[in-house]
């Protein structure tokens, strides 16, 4: 499966540290005193049963969600809470568990968009489209058809992806993501709803992604075979705690995961 | 006939050639990040140089062979012929060959050095490395997720040029070495080894000379007229032999450019963008842009669909005649030329086939509905029937003389003979040199004087003097009287009917012709509901008799069609009857690749067959079958069987039959 990486798990530099986040809706509290860090270059998983906060810690560090207490900081900066457009400026990309993609638009369209950050030019040089306009544009470009054939998506770079399979959606979301060239990658379930085939190049672009561009990821997943072969390290959250954070196979003998994924024994013996 | 000039008697000659002579015009595109690249005779002999010298510099030398692995990219061409340039014997293998079947070729050929296209060939190729023990290095084209791996026997492409080039500017006596090098190749040396996927059996290694592949694809240029105008697009396997004639030989001698695709999927809109003239293709390419058009247009608008049946069944009734520039009422022409406003253009500018001048269709029998469609519309669809052992041309059909049922006639400088066992056999310029180290496999196919045996049984059609091509030579068998009996050419002209779906027949050492039947359920069904004929299953359905009547009218017309063939009249169907089961690759019936089990298949219904020879009007039989779930069970019937009468045979034509 995977290549031996360069670098060991989690020894690299922090890059983003998440500590004693509380997060409540009403009465209903979603994070509970959650602190773990995420390091340069690895694949980092968060994985917990239904309703753990999973998706709701992505949230917070993407800024969606201004934490009740505690704090997060992304590239030595510390802040009480991200801003959604501050994370996107500083290098923080996501893909969404339910697919969030302009549906009426084409493949290469909706790369480009992910680009729009990067567009330094304004509307009207734009609408111009010439001299430096369109220089940045043919830039722009170069970068999109160099994520398109890194997910090897060459084939529906014109089609509408309204018409396109979930899997091949999954994966232009992801080119998206990746044409924004972030430094942090958040990936939420991106394998649910696939084949095994298509897991198998999902997966297979994660790693591609995290060894080439040298990105850190940051998934959430629920198919654990998939957590243990890709993940460096994972944090385990059940009822908005963090119950386990450590190497997958130290995680997978865990008791505490493993309870909170088959139950509480409720004195009946087997 | 094309006489070989011997100063352009190998490719890397006629690369020096090309460059100088044709130096501006564009000699191969890839489609890469979204933009044709284009590279120029002269460009691309640059590109062909820095990559030779690299492999000089890593030892690669005259009578070495090496690998070539990977889809239609131009590195990969580029590298057959920067190898021939230093002497050495380029080997591709099928880029999804399983690995076992690699290692075979890769130990056979003596394998010393790989050029393969990506990390997935690498691994293939390291996986079976212990297997082969000469070879030395891999070089890769696409570096993508190769950065951890071991170096020491791996090598990018662009490196190898990087030594090239290097090497090139540090010392000025390397380019005249290197074209000392080109000049001292001749025409008869060996100049690729191409493995044979064969059916049955290991493959075999076909040796083919320079001059074998070059006169061939001269006289194949010279037949269609084709020049340095032509746009062709390579996305067939670059171990198959008609890739490597019709994509690299005849672009080299032709000039013409060479179109690479993005990827395997790309290869529809990439050939709708470069507009290719001359096209290459198995029946099953044509047979999916089809199906493909088809179900389109049951999803388009009543309007549309009207004007689009409406349009093609002129076509059928016209389209051809006015292709092949026959006479037709101006009328026909007119509305024939709204069609093509309307229908054909599009349709062709779908497929990406606008400007289209010659395409063929080989390597096994296309429908004819599909091939006449195609000709319809106006596009010019021939056949050819081709060899690797005879660097891919044995016939080919001129322009004009298309008959969907012949694959044509003797190309340029072929001959050809049928023994008298029916199998054809041919002796060209283009005839490979033998299989490489072995000698008794080399002596079955080419005998001492030239010709070699295709394995085909078949016959030259005295009405178009065109070949026609039965059934592979060991299947055809003779009936008692001596009169030839080809079951497959009967049992193919009775699948021709939606409702037959698959046949048996038999008769080789019997008095005359039996054919067992499995009918269409899908199709006797649908007309089952519309004749209110009921059924409950499939047994009940091949029992009645009215679908027997429905079957007896359709090979009551093939005997007439085998009636009014020569030396086929003798072997009509007289007797016939439909199974009670559908015969299944579950039961060892047919293979995996649905190809029926003659053996198997007549030990199976041995009292059916019997039944058929002494008379009987029916026969009691059981059978075992496999459920889809694994377990078997026993299924007993009565089986009709029928008489059929047979057409008269041409009395003038009936004595040529010992």
């Amino acid at each position: 499966m995977r290549a031996p990486s360069a670098h060991e798990a989690g020894s690299g530099e922090v890059l983003l540290a998440v500590e004693d986040v509380s997060l409540s809706f009403g009465g209903v509290r979603a994070l509970t005193g959650v602190s773990f860090d995420i390091r340069k270059r690895e694949i980092r998983a968060i994985i917990g049963p239904n309703g753990a906060g999973k998706t709701s810690m992505l949230n917070v560090v993407n800024g969606f969600y201004q934490p009740d207490s505690g704090r997060i900081t992304f590239k030595g900066q510390v802040r009480k809470s991200m801003r959604p457009y501050a994370a996107a400026y500083g290098g923080i990309a996501r893909t969404f568990q339910n697919l969030a993609l302009f549906r009426g638009m084409t493949t290469l369209d909706n790369i480009l968009a992910g680009r729009a950050l990067k567009m330094h030019r304004g509307f009207f040089w734009q609408l111009l489209r010439y001299g430096p306009a369109l220089q940045e544009e043919v830039e722009h470009r170069r970068r999109v058809e160099e994520i398109i054939d890194f997910l090897e998506i060459a084939a529906i770079r014109k089609i509408p992806v309204g018409r396109l399979p979930y899997g091949l959606q999954k994966r232009v979301e992801l080119g998206r993501a990746l044409a924004m060239e972030p430094d942090l990658l958040l990936l939420d379930e991106p394998m649910a709803g696939m084949n095994l085939e298509e897991k198998e190049d999902m997966s297979r672009f994660i790693i591609d992604v995290n060894q080439q561009y040298g990105t850190t990821i940051a998934l959430i997943e629920h198919d654990m075979g998939v957590v243990m072969d890709l993940s460096d390290r994972v944090v385990v959250l059940d009822y908005g705690r963090k119950i386990a954070d450590a190497t997958p196979d130290e995680v997978k003998r865990d008791k505490n995961v493993i309870r909170a994924y088959l139950g509480e024994p409720h004195g009946v013996s087997v | 006939m094309q006489a070989l000039d011997p100063r352009l008697d190998t490719l890397p000659k006629l690369l020096l050639h090309n460059a100088a002579a044709l130096g501006s015009r564009p000699a191969m595109r890839h489609k890469d990040l979204g933009i044709w690249q284009t590279w120029t005779w002269a460009q691309m002999l640059e590109e062909i140089r820095a990559f030779s010298i690299g492999l000089a510099e890593l030892g690669l030398k005259r009578g070495d062979k090496f690998t070539i692995i990977g889809s239609n990219r131009p590195r990969l061409y580029w590298a057959m012929c920067a190898g021939q340039a230093l002497g050495a014997v380029p080997v591709p293998v099928y880029a999804d060959a399983v690995a076992d079947e690699m290692a075979y070729v890769l130990a056979h050929a003596e394998v010393t050095l790989g050029v393969v296209e990506d990390q997935e060939q690498v691994d293939k190729v390291i996986s079976v490395s212990d297997r082969v023990p000469q070879l030395r290095q891999v070089i890769y084209d696409e570096p993508r997720g190769l950065k951890d791996y071991d170096h020491s026997r791996l090598i990018a492409f662009t490196d190898v040029q990087a030594i090239g080039r290097k090497k090139l500017a540090s010392d000025p006596a390397i380019l005249a070495q290197w074209e000392a090098g080109i000049a001292a190749g001749k025409g008869g040396d060996l100049s690729v080894i191409l493995y044979t996927s064969g059916t049955t059996g290991r493959s075999k290694g076909v040796m083919l000379t320079f001059a074998n592949t070059i006169i061939s694809a001269l006289n194949a240029n010279a037949f269609d007229r084709l020049d340095q105008n032509e746009e062709v697009i390579a996305y067939l396997p670059l171990a198959w032999v008609g890739d490597y004639i019709f994509s690299y030989v005849q672009s080299y001698t032709a000039g013409y450019c060479v179109n690479c695709p993005e990827t395997a999927e790309t290869v529809l809109q990439d050939r709708r963008e470069i507009g290719t003239t001359y096209a290459f293709a198995p029946p099953r390419v044509y047979e999916n842009l089809l199906t493909l058009t088809m179900v389109r247009m049951a999803d388009a608008g009543a309007l549309k669909r009207k004007m689009f049946d409406f349009f093609i069944a002129f076509a059928r009734r016209w389209g051809e005649k006015i292709l092949d520039g026959e006479k037709v009422p101006a009328g026909v022409r007119l509305l024939y030329g709204i069609g093509d406003l309307l229908v054909y253009g599009p349709l062709k500018n779908q497929f990406g086939l606008t400007r289209i001048r010659v395409a063929y269709t080989a390597g096994e029998a296309i429908g004819p509905e599909i091939f006449r469609f195609y000709r319809s519309i106006g596009m010019n669809l021939k056949q050819l029937y081709g060899q690797t052992e005879a660097s891919v041309y044995v016939t080919a059909q001129p322009d004009h003389e298309i008959h969907p049922e012949t694959v044509g006639k003797p190309s340029t400088d072929v001959e050809i003979k049928i023994a008298d066992s029916g199998e054809v056999l041919f002796r060209s310029p283009g005839v490979f040199t033998g299989y490489y180290k072995e000698p008794e496999r080399t002596a079955e196919v080419l005998t001492p004087e030239g010709w070699v045996r295709t394995g085909d049984a078949g016959f030259l059609d005295p009405k178009t003097g065109q070949l026609r091509i039965i059934d592979r030579a060991k299947d055809v068998g003779r009936l008692k009287d001596g009169t030839l009996f080809a079951p497959k050419y009967i049992e193919n002209k009775l699948k021709f009917y939606p409702n037959i779906r698959e046949a048996v027949a038999i008769g080789a050492g019997r008095d005359c012709v039996c054919a067992m039947i499995n009918i269409d359920l899908t199709a006797v069904g649908s007309w089952a509901e519309r004749n209110n004929v009921v059924y409950a299953s499939y047994q009940e359905l091949a029992g009645n008799a009215r679908v027997y009547d429905m079957i007896a009218r359709h090979i009551d017309e093939v005997n007439r069609s085998l009636s009014e063939e020569e030396i086929m009249a003798g072997a009509q169907i007289r007797r016939f009857l439909i199974l009670h089961k559908e015969l299944d690759a579950d039961d060892g019936e047919l293979t995996r690749t649905q190809k029926l089990r003659r053996g198997h298949i007549n030990e199976r219904y041995a009292p059916l067959v019997e039944a058929f020879y002494n008379g009987a009007t029916e026969a009691q039989i059981a059978t075992e079958v496999t459920f889809e779930d694994g377990h078997k069970g026993v299924i007993a019937a009565r089986v009709m069987i029928r008489d059929m009468k047979p057409y008269p045979v041409p009395a003038a034509k009936m004595g040529r039959a010992a």
